[in-house]
């Protein structure tokens, strides 16, 4: 039990630190890629920037890339979850 | 004379279980909200003009200011774990406040944006709207919707954090107590605190059978369990508070930057 409630101590503070600043950097990219005007592909990119984004948060501040593999998992199977939901949602809509 | 009792010193932790638990709230709250993008999904592909020209309406400045709030206050949530799990409580509180203000600088900001939006007409079943197209309906239905659900879970994750100042402050340890089931036979007797000569050094009234917890409580002290105890709380509160950034970093490119 003991190691178990120390696992996370390991993480440099630095490395929060860095984890910030990659994110307010990505926030300028998408802000920055957003007025360059590039059509109907500009969302895939805004989603992308944003599942990168979400990638930092989900692996150093909530710690998924410190935890036993079942975490990552879990995750894995939610996220992928979603997007089966979504993805055969818009294979119904286009094929109407 | 031989009456024996189980004394409980130790509280069970299970860290690992909390958080399992804690990821499974937030799966439903992925769900929550994966169910509502779905939705931006099919009427963005069915209105991109309307969605494009509703996005417009937005004010790209307070997305973005917003965006660094919520990601700052993420950085400062995760700096208040790391200082409780180093078992710096002072340093934690410090950050944890600072969470709890960026979590206020930005349900303010949302206040403000929302007052513009409302003066202007832009709300759902105003007359205004019902005058515009059907998919920029939709897109402020969604805008007021989503953001609308996303700042009450800012506002719940800002609530917890008082709890959680409340849980790291309160000096106060239970260092030794009775299991319920044993407290039974003690009905009618006195309980007493012995030093180690076996000298009475406090004696309580007989035991009513209106007792229900007998515990030994120390005021003015933090023990171990009780900063172990509270590790557990900071991180799930932690992990909630992350879950509610991450949505928020879907919510600003979708809603504010598809009109450039």
């Amino acid at each position: 039990m003991e190691k178990e409630q120390t696992v996370h101590e390991n993480v440099h503070i630095g490395t929060y630190v860095m984890v910030w600043l990659a994110l307010l950097m990505l926030t300028g990219l998408t802000v920055t890629v957003a007025g360059l005007n590039l059509q109907s592909f500009a969302i895939v990119v805004a989603i992308f920037i944003a599942g990168l984004k979400s990638t930092l948060v989900l692996n150093y501040f909530m710690h998924i890339k410190y935890e036993s593999p079942i975490f990552r998992n879990m995750v894995l199977v939610v996220i992928v979850t979603i997007a089966i939901i979504i993805g055969l949602t818009f294979v119904d809509i286009s094929f109407r | 004379m031989n009456h024996t009792a189980e004394l409980i010193m130790e509280k069970h932790h299970d860290p690992v279980g909390a958080r399992i638990g804690m990821w499974l709230f937030l799966f439903t709250e992925l769900l929550l909200f994966g169910g509502l993008f779905l939705l931006y999904a099919i009427y963005l592909h069915n209105h991109p003009e309307d969605f494009h020209y509703g996005s417009s309406h937005l004010n790209q400045f307070v997305g973005a200011l917003n965006t660094i709030i919520l990601l700052t206050s993420s950085l400062t949530m995760v700096l208040s774990v790391a200082m409780l799990q180093r078992r710096k409580e002072n340093l934690a509180v410090l950050f944890l406040v600072l969470t709890f203000l960026l979590g206020a600088f930005f349900l303010l900001n949302k206040y403000f944006e929302w007052s513009a939006k409302i003066s202007h007409g832009l709300y759902p079943g105003s007359d205004v709207l019902l005058s515009r197209s059907y998919g920029e309906v939709l897109f402020f239905g969604l805008y007021y919707v989503m953001t609308g659900l996303h700042a009450l879970h800012v506002l719940i994750g800002m609530v917890v954090m008082l709890f959680l100042l409340r849980f790291v402050t309160k000096k106060r340890a239970k260092v030794a107590a009775l299991l319920p089931a044993d407290l039974e036979q003690f009905q009618g007797k006195r309980l007493y605190l012995a030093d180690e000569q076996g000298r009475r050094i406090w004696e309580s009234e007989p035991l009513g059978d209106s007792v229900r917890e007998v515990a030994v409580v120390v005021d003015g002290v933090r023990t171990k369990e009780h900063w172990k105890a509270n590790v557990i709380k900071f991180e799930n509160a932690g992990l909630y508070w992350h879950l509610v950034d991450i949505i928020w970093i879907f919510l600003f490119p979708l809603f504010y930057l598809i009109a450039m």
